[in-house]
């Protein structure tokens, strides 16, 4: 890949939108702009022939770790709720939310 | 209060001449684990909010998921059912988006690995042609955790819009969930709506009969998302689909899927596109409204989950698992039907009514097969639809019903004794045998008191001694109504009429 | 009492079990040379006096009632501020955890606590461990001991420049491609990452789950030995812990001989972009090292020069995931909820804004982008593959030879703004550590001199075959006994006085 790939303002706005992070307007530019370069630079992965090579998730070679069916201590509910920015009827409190899930 | 807009529809049969629907059905069962999917807080229904958490399944920050054996076994084991193959290796992935009840706002789920693939399920329906046989197939079953709950409050409906803010209860965030997706359901016809639910119900059978989840639909442990699509000819491709959540009990699955049906004719008789969304079904009113538009483009960006590792289930244990299977429903039907000696049709009406594990129960309590049924699609089940509730959710068991069959046999209760004795446990008044003492309902056995009512009303019906006398025996009904009445119904008709032609010294 | 700061950690924990000194003369010595000294360098963000003093009198009770100690009992340590200690605030260098105190110990600090060890404090770092200078701190950087005016590396400056500027004669770090390492190279201290498993990450807030790991720092070998043994084997809480018997570091360490190993220079680690005096220090110490019989010779690992870019693509892709939690709703930060009748979602998009730096922000955006529909493939799951040939070059490496070195880092100690306004030159300090978080191997980082140039620390980086951390200690003790032979002091004693 020998094209940095671009950046546009529009696609910083969309990923801070995925990311949920309002990112004041006049950001926008700047960070176009530096993840232009970086992804140029990651980009370089893409020369690497690796087409029957399989990706790696996971770098210890473990499986089925389980754990069995059986009750343990949970947290009391002051301490669930101790570091909540608002709690109501022992409950966290969040604004009000416009969609269904 | 659901709005108010009534959209257009065209008439069922109308609906079903020109166009040819696909159905797709996700049910989520919620499993009956003792623990969560990723850690060992507890799942117990109804606990004081946030008092089943822990910094796992709060999503704290460091807090890592260790997966349950039992979740993943109930995996296993319902694919296995549902004749699907069981994958030799596979991971959970994260699917991400931001929602407040979604404590690491991902979800871990499995996406294009999931554990149980490529199955199906046989359902059967009643058709003008007799009963038909129609193939699920299932595309696949994985694992996933739920999330917590949300309660709205300011608003006046409870439901979020025109709420002012919500509070969140984590107690339920991160039960285990198993996910099971059908494959498009095609040429189901004019009985799609009956597949839908006959799909469902199977499937509830399935699970209860496997032991997983209590599966059930008003409580949310099992919860079915339709999908409904129409298109002109089953050559044409495949059209728009809806997703219909709030579908919470097997009615609401087939009037919802009939529904949408009639809803999504009129808007392509129209000319119009169906708009892909999400709607929300609404029992008392018999309507789906519009909820969020549906993207496939909703980008969840899934990822391998790093913190659990893959699983890889042995075929050695799989196999394992396969024999210890319970039977599968419709072979125990077919065996039961031929220990009962009974017809297709008295088989079905059992299955239709639900009723079959508990009629099969009764008969291993001791009554007989014919007796046993008659009560449980008779009487109990009216009482049933009457409350709007399933058969298993009344308060009289197997072994009450075959508790009063004993009675009847015995001549302690007659037929009418014996209806008013299982109303009267259904009404929560106690046991058989609490009801009957209390009540009083016991037959008479005594012959005086029933000689004394048969004097009395022959005293008051003169002519009809004389009509038995010459022959009129069927006169004797009329005796007999009254005794019956006299004793509130607690003789035995038989003996009555029984004494009633020996007194007057007539024989049968 | 100002020796006691001076000891090591072994000394200090057999002056304690002796009765030469008291835990909580040692634990007050140390809080008094915070008191000193922390001003200037910032390795700390907060210093428990009250729980430290507590757990020191604790060890002396013990000791008193008879009990036998543990290895480390009441030997102070600094926790790098991404490791959850109850009721204590934790961080991570972020303002969006400013005043979170968390209801649960990390497995790390249970441990460290179980075994008598006094935790003094939380250590500054990069914000949510992403950095290579600890620049990236919501809370202003540290400074490195040896010149305040540069960086002590990152992203766990702070753990690192504590035990240098001999606040601690031993913190916990976290590594994910080279936030252990890096800062011991340019402070002159000795880190390791081990085997990724080896120690518990529940309770280490994660940056890339797949790549984390906690791992000691310390000024001498054995030291960073004592500690790896206390805090490392299988946790149940982990499902990425390893379950089986941790190496014996302590007895590698002690044994420190490297007669008839094999050792092998990374050929692709050196060259182009390495100082000058970072590659003649290590040149000597190589020489060093054939000369106490082992044999050296160059190795390939031809697919390394790709590790940086694979790395700065899994990791943004797994951070971006992990940090979605921090949204305002449930612990932390929460803005904009007065302003206006903001949704939640608006809450959420404020929260993160106000709550997150620069860095962080960008990781998570590109990390958002590489696993984007459509963009999965060609970023996020090549980096996968790469890292797949990466591990194979290890493999292959460790065919031909015991253990790889090559030098921990780039340069010494950069000054501090110096590389702040260049993402890109700053992720380079990363290029010798990243393949070995990649491949999940363990790496060691210990001092091999000051660089001429500039008097400045110099690293040398061991890395080793999963699960063979012993390895490292071993090499590592070798290495450490011969330069301290030759240089007739401890490197630190070097460092200019605070």
């Amino acid at each position: 890949m020998s094209d940095t790939p671009s950046i546009t303002r529009a696609d910083v706005a969309h990923l801070a939108s995925l990311a949920r992070i309002d990112l004041p307007p006049e950001s926008l530019d700047h960070y176009a702009e530096q993840l232009a370069v970086i992804l140029g630079a990651v980009a370089q992965v893409a020369e690497v022939a690796a087409d029957d090579i399989p990706p790696m998730s996971h770098p210890l070679p473990l499986v089925n770790v389980f754990r069995t069916d059986e009750v343990r201590p949970s947290l009391t509910s002051d301490e669930a709720l101790s570091g909540a920015p608002s709690v109501e009827s022992d409950r966290f409190r969040v604004p009000r939310i416009l969609d269904e899930a | 209060m659901s709005t108010a807009i009534t959209e257009p529809v065209v008439p069922y049969d109308e609906v079903i001449a020109e166009f040819d629907p696909v159905l797709g059905l996700e049910v989520h069962v919620e499993l009956g684990t003792a623990t969560k999917m990723f850690c060992g807080c507890p799942t117990e229904f109804g606990a004081e909010p946030n008092t089943q958490t822990c910094p796992t399944c709060l999503g704290l920050p460091g807090s890592l998921p260790v997966v349950n054996a039992i979740g993943v076994e109930s995996a296993i084991r319902i694919g296995l059912a549902l004749n699907c193959s069981i994958a030799e290796w596979c991971r959970f992935a994260r699917k991400n988006y931001f929602y407040p009840d979604m404590p690491k706002n991902f979800q871990t789920s499995q996406y294009d690995e999931p554990i149980c693939f490529n199955g199906y399920l046989d359902v059967e329906v009643e058709t003008d042609d007799g009963m038909r046989t129609f193939r699920v197939e299932i595309e696949r079953a994985h694992m996933e955790e739920d999330t917590g709950k949300t309660s709205h409050q300011g608003g006046a409906t409870g439901r979020i819009h025109g709420a002012d803010y919500s509070l969140v209860d984590y107690n339920r965030a991160g039960i285990p969930l198993i996910e099971i997706v059908t494959k498009p359901i095609t040429g189901t016809g004019k009985y799609a709506p009956e597949v839908a639910k006959a799909y469902v119900t199977a499937l509830r059978e399935i699970l209860r009969g496997l032991g997983v989840s209590d599966v059930k639909m008003e409580q949310g442990s099992l919860r079915c998302d339709a999908n409904v699509s129409l298109r002109p000819s089953p050559e044409s491709p495949l059209g728009t689909r809806t997703e219909t959540k709030n579908v919470n009990s097997l009615r609401s699955v087939e009037r919802s899927v009939r529904y949408e049906m009639t809803r999504q004719a009129a808007i392509l008789r129209a000319g119009n596109k169906v708009m892909q969304e999400t709607r929300h079904w609404h029992e008392d009113t018999g309507v789906t409204t519009s909820g969020r538009p549906k993207s496939d483009a909703d980008d969840y960006r899934y990822f391998p989950e790093p913190d659990l590792v893959p699983i890889a289930p042995s075929r050695e244990w799989v196999e394992q698992l396969r024999a210890a299977l319970p039977e599968n429903p419709s072979v125990l039907r077919a065996r039961v039907q031929t220990a009962w000696g009974i017809s297709d049709f008295e088989m079905m009406a059992v299955v239709k009514a639900g009723a079959l594990e508990l009629v099969a129960a009764t008969v291993a309590a001791g009554a007989d097969q014919a007796a046993a049924r008659k009560w449980w699609v008779g009487e109990v089940t009216r009482i049933a639809n009457e409350r709007g509730v399933e058969l298993v959710d009344l308060p009289i068991t197997p072994v009450d019903i075959a508790r009063v069959e004993a009675m009847v046999g015995a001549g302690a209760l007659n037929d009418k004794l014996a209806r008013q004795v299982i109303e009267a446990v259904l009404a929560g008044e106690g046991s058989p045998d609490d009801v009957v003492a209390t009540r009083g309902l016991a037959v008479v056995s005594d012959d005086g008191p029933l000689l004394e009512a048969i004097d009395a009303a022959l005293a008051e019906a003169p002519d009809v001694a004389e009509k038995i006398l010459s022959g009129k025996l069927a006169a004797a009904g009329a005796i007999v109504g009254a005794v019956m009445k006299a004793t509130r119904g607690q003789a035995d008709a038989a003996r009555v009429r029984e004494l009633l032609l020996e007194r007057l010294g007539v024989a049968e | 009492m100002s020796d006691l700061i001076r000891l090591t950690a072994a000394e200090t924990a057999a002056a304690v079990a002796s009765g030469a000194a008291s835990a909580v003369e040692v634990a007050q010595a140390h809080l008094d040379r915070i008191s000193e000294v922390d001003e200037r360098v910032h390795a700390f963000l907060h210093v428990d006096t009250d729980g430290a003093l507590a757990a020191a009198a604790a060890v002396d009770s013990a000791r008193a009632a008879g009990a036998t100690l543990s290895p480390l009992a009441g030997v102070p340590l600094a926790l790098k501020d991404v490791m959850t200690q109850k009721g204590i605030p934790t961080t991570c260098g972020s303002r969006i955890l400013e005043g979170w105190r968390p209801p649960y110990d990390s497995t790390v600090t249970a441990r460290l606590k179980a075994a008598g060890v006094v935790i003094l404090g939380k250590t500054n770092m990069d914000e949510f461990a992403m950095g290579s200078s600890t620049e990236h701190s919501a809370y202003g950087p540290t400074h490195n001991p040896w010149d305040l005016d540069r960086i002590p590396g990152g992203s766990g400056g702070g753990s690192a420049a504590a035990v240098a500027a001999f606040e601690a004669p031993l913190a916990i770090g976290t590594d994910t491609g080279g936030s252990i390492r890096q800062p011991a190279a340019v402070t002159g201290t000795v880190g390791v990452k081990p085997t990724y498993g080896a120690v518990s990450r529940y309770g280490l807030v994660a940056l890339a789950s797949s790549l984390d790991q906690a791992g000691p720092c310390a000024r001498t070998v054995l030291d960073a030995a004592l500690l790896h043994a206390t805090i490392a084997g299988h946790d149940p809480l982990d499902s990425t812990s390893f379950d089986g018997p941790v190496p014996d570091v302590v007895g590698a360490a002690l044994r420190a001989d490297v007669q008839g190993m094999r050792i092998g220079v990374v050929k692709e680690l050196s060259g182009e972009g390495y100082q000058a005096g970072v590659q003649q220090r290590f040149d000597e110490a190589v020489a060093l090292l054939t000369g106490m019989g082992a044999e050296v010779v160059e190795v390939s690992c031809p697919n390394f020069p790709y590790a940086l870019a694979a790395y700065y693509l899994i990791l943004p892709s797994e951070c971006s995931s992990n940090l979605a939690k921090f949204d305002g709703m449930r612990f932390g930060l929460r803005v904009g909820e007065d302003d206006g009748d903001p949704s939640v979602e608006q809450v959420m998009g404020r929260t993160r804004a106000a709550g997150f730096g620069a860095e962080a922000i960008r990781r998570i955006m590109l990390g958002t982008y590489a696993l984007s529909a459509g963009y999965y493939d060609a970023y996020y799951g090549q980096a996968q593959k790469v890292r797949t040939l990466i591990a194979r070059d290890f493999a292959a490496a460790f065919e031909q030879v015991d253990v790889l070195i090559s030098p921990t880092a780039p340069t010494t100690a950069f000054k501090l703004g110096e590389k702040l306004d260049d993402p890109l030159a700053m992720y380079l300090n990363d290029v010798a550590t990243i393949p070995a978080n990649l491949a999940g191997i363990p790496g060691m980082s210990l001092p091999a001199g000051l660089a001429p140039e500039d008097c400045l620390p110099v690293g040398l980086q061991i890395m080793a075959p999963a699960m063979a951390d012993d390895r490292l200690y071993n090499v590592g003790a070798a290495l450490e006994a011969a330069l301290l032979s030759n240089w007739g002091r401890p490197i630190l004693q070097e460092a200019p006085s605070l």
